[in-house]
């Protein structure tokens, strides 16, 4: 798109290293997705064809699904993922986007400091945050709870930074006119700043589903019931049983990518978009 | 509420105003203070104390950090966890600029082949790590022995192997991110106005010339975010690894443990509060000096 002014002069002729490269991309997409292939290629075939190496099976079956399904534990890690990462997702959505709106669009006392305190968190591994949230989540009863997993994600430095930097580019003309026409500030905040910065609100949204959904460290320490495990998590006790049935760890890991390969499909063009913007703001 | 008195009418006007910018930030303020700052401090503190969660925690000053230095096994951990960084973090990058590039050239089904290189980057990291232990298994059920087999070449160990299991573990964590660092370049790519481009045709310079003196230059705050984002990925290491080694957690003799699975296991498998507190400011630490030492040097150049 960018180049429309030089390409009538260049782009017509077919120059023979643009097909090499272009060959040599394609071929290197495909060995990316190799591991894919042959996870969902493997779940579906019986124990006996995994030896046998053809990326289609011979005879594909649906039974690895309904061995791995019919005892009902990875249906359960999977409404556990899906619930935690949905409830996240919207206190991110609403909490960061609040916090942004209010750095951006108010001039108060103390506006600076909060930002930068904020955005300092960033510099803070949560590895180093793990050891206090265990005993904090010992001492309030949190252990091995829902609430437990999804408490120290509830609000993120980074979503905050995003929203905000979206906020500012919000004129504060309409949100004048608002407060002239005697909206209170959450209203005007809900409904007429938060549907101008849909786009920045779906990126944050994607990545906060998605990263909840693959959520592994902090979920792996606070759980130790296999009720409340996370997908993730319970894929790894799961695999850790099978040890030897690679088939029905395919199986599993292929239920555990599945979900996200589906949001990434119908969703790609915000995904890509909002990796960009993630990328040239951080 | 305390701001200096503005005219008259304004008055009611400014004082609701604050009320609802307090109200909006009261449970941030709140879940910023109790969930990130005060942890902060409590993990500094902790990591002055001997605590086995049981009793109370003693404070023993330092002799967390002595032992530490004196301890081989968090000098071979903490070599592991830099050999992650220093290959991994060139490895991906040189891989990922060199993809971007060429994918920003060739516009021929673009689309697609920016998602196959993508898709690895979306998906779960604990789960691919089962995927990839299993192509690095022996043959017959590993499919890349499997080929080495055919091609008559002997078998890999992989895994198995103390020099070849901290690799093997690298390339999953490569092939992970890849995705996200060429979509980077690709942006940062993008933005460069095409302009210079042409200016740079006119002025007679070659693609190689143009590369160096136009691309590499402009694409500076993008290499150098994600020199530092990569290098972070890499020194925080844990899903892949735990995951391809769960039945000796760390690989042969530990070959493949990076500071973050010493720490869950010093604190979660041991119960060594103190211990594992300290090994986390250490973590802190190098994640810091990393950061500043890297803007700093890129911005220098």
């Amino acid at each position: 798109m960018t180049d429309t002014l030089a390409t009538p002069l260049r782009m017509p002729r077919i120059r023979p290293g643009r097909i090499l490269a272009w060959t040599v991309l394609f071929i290197g997409g495909l060995i990316m997705i190799t591991p894919l292939l042959f996870m969902f290629s493997t779940s579906l075939k019986t124990a006996g064809q995994i030896y046998d190496l053809r990326l289609i099976p011979a005879a594909p079956t649906l039974e690895n699904y309904v061995r791995v399904l019919s005892d009902g534990q990875f249906l359960r890690w999977m409404g556990n993922s899906t619930f935690i990462a949905v409830t996240v997702t919207l206190s991110n959505v609403f909490f960061d986007s609040l916090v942004g709106y209010t750095l951006a669009k108010f001039r108060f006392r103390g506006r600076r400091l909060i930002f930068l305190a904020i955005l300092s968190t960033l510099m803070i591994p949560t590895e180093m945050l793990v050891i206090p949230w265990y005993i904090m989540s010992a001492d309030l009863g949190w252990l091995d709870s829902y609430w437990g997993i999804m408490f120290p994600g509830m609000m993120t430095a980074f979503g905050t930074f995003l929203m905000k930097q979206f906020f500012e580019t919000v004129p504060d003309d309409f949100l004048e006119a608002a407060r002239i026409d005697g909206l209170n500030e959450f209203t005007i905040w809900w409904r007429i700043a938060m549907p101008l910065v849909t786009p920045a609100l779906s990126a944050l949204a994607i990545f906060t589903f998605l990263g909840n959904w693959t959520a592994f460290f902090w979920p792996l320490i606070v759980t130790t019931s296999k009720e409340l495990y996370t997908l993730p998590v319970g894929l790894t006790s799961f695999a850790v049983e099978q040890a030897i049935q690679w088939e029905l760890i395919m199986t599993g890991a292929a239920l555990a990518t599945l979900p996200t390969l589906l949001v990434f499909l119908v969703l790609q063009r915000y995904i890509v978009r909002g990796v960009m913007l993630a990328g040239l703001k951080g | 509420m305390t701001d200096t008195p503005p005219p008259r009418p304004r008055l009611s006007m400014r004082t609701r105003q604050a009320l609802w910018v307090w109200g909006f930030l009261a449970l941030p303020v709140l879940f910023y203070g109790v969930i990130r700052f005060y942890p902060t401090v409590e993990a500094f503190w902790l990591s002055l104390t001997d605590w086995d969660l049981l009793s109370s925690p003693k404070f023993i000053g330092l002799e967390n950090y002595r032992r530490m230095v004196n301890d081989p096994a968090f000098w071979k951990v903490f070599g592991n966890t830099f050999l992650y960084l220093i290959i991994g973090t060139p490895v991906s990058l040189v891989l990922s600029f060199a993809i971007a590039y060429f994918l920003d050239r060739v516009r021929f089904a673009h689309g697609v082949i920016r998602a196959l290189y993508f898709l690895p980057f979306i998906t779960t990291a604990s789960a691919m790590a089962w995927v990839w232990r299993w192509f690095y298994q022996p043959a017959p059920t590993g499919i890349i022995n499997g080929a080495l087999g055919r091609l008559g070449i002997p078998q890999l160990d992989f895994l198995q192997s103390t020099t070849w299991a901290l690799p093997s573990i690298m390339v999953t964590a490569i092939w992970a991110g890849l995705g996200f660092q060429i979509i980077i370049f690709m942006a940062g790519l993008r933005a460069i106005p095409n302009t210079y481009y042409e200016a740079a045709r006119i002025d007679g310079l070659g693609e190689g010339a143009i590369l160096r003196r136009i691309t590499l230059p402009l694409l500076k705050p993008t290499t150098v975010f994600l020199v530092v984002f990569s290098s972070i990925g890499f020194l925080r290491i844990f899903d892949q690894v735990y995951n391809m080694t769960t039945n000796d957690p760390g690989g042969p003799l530990g070959s493949t443990k990076p500071l973050v699975l010493m720490i869950y296991q010093t604190a979660f498998s041991s119960y060594q509060m103190g211990y594992a507190a300290a090994l986390t400011v250490v973590l802190f630490l190098v994640l810091l000096c990393v950061s500043l030492l890297q803007l700093r040097v890129l911005r220098e150049r």
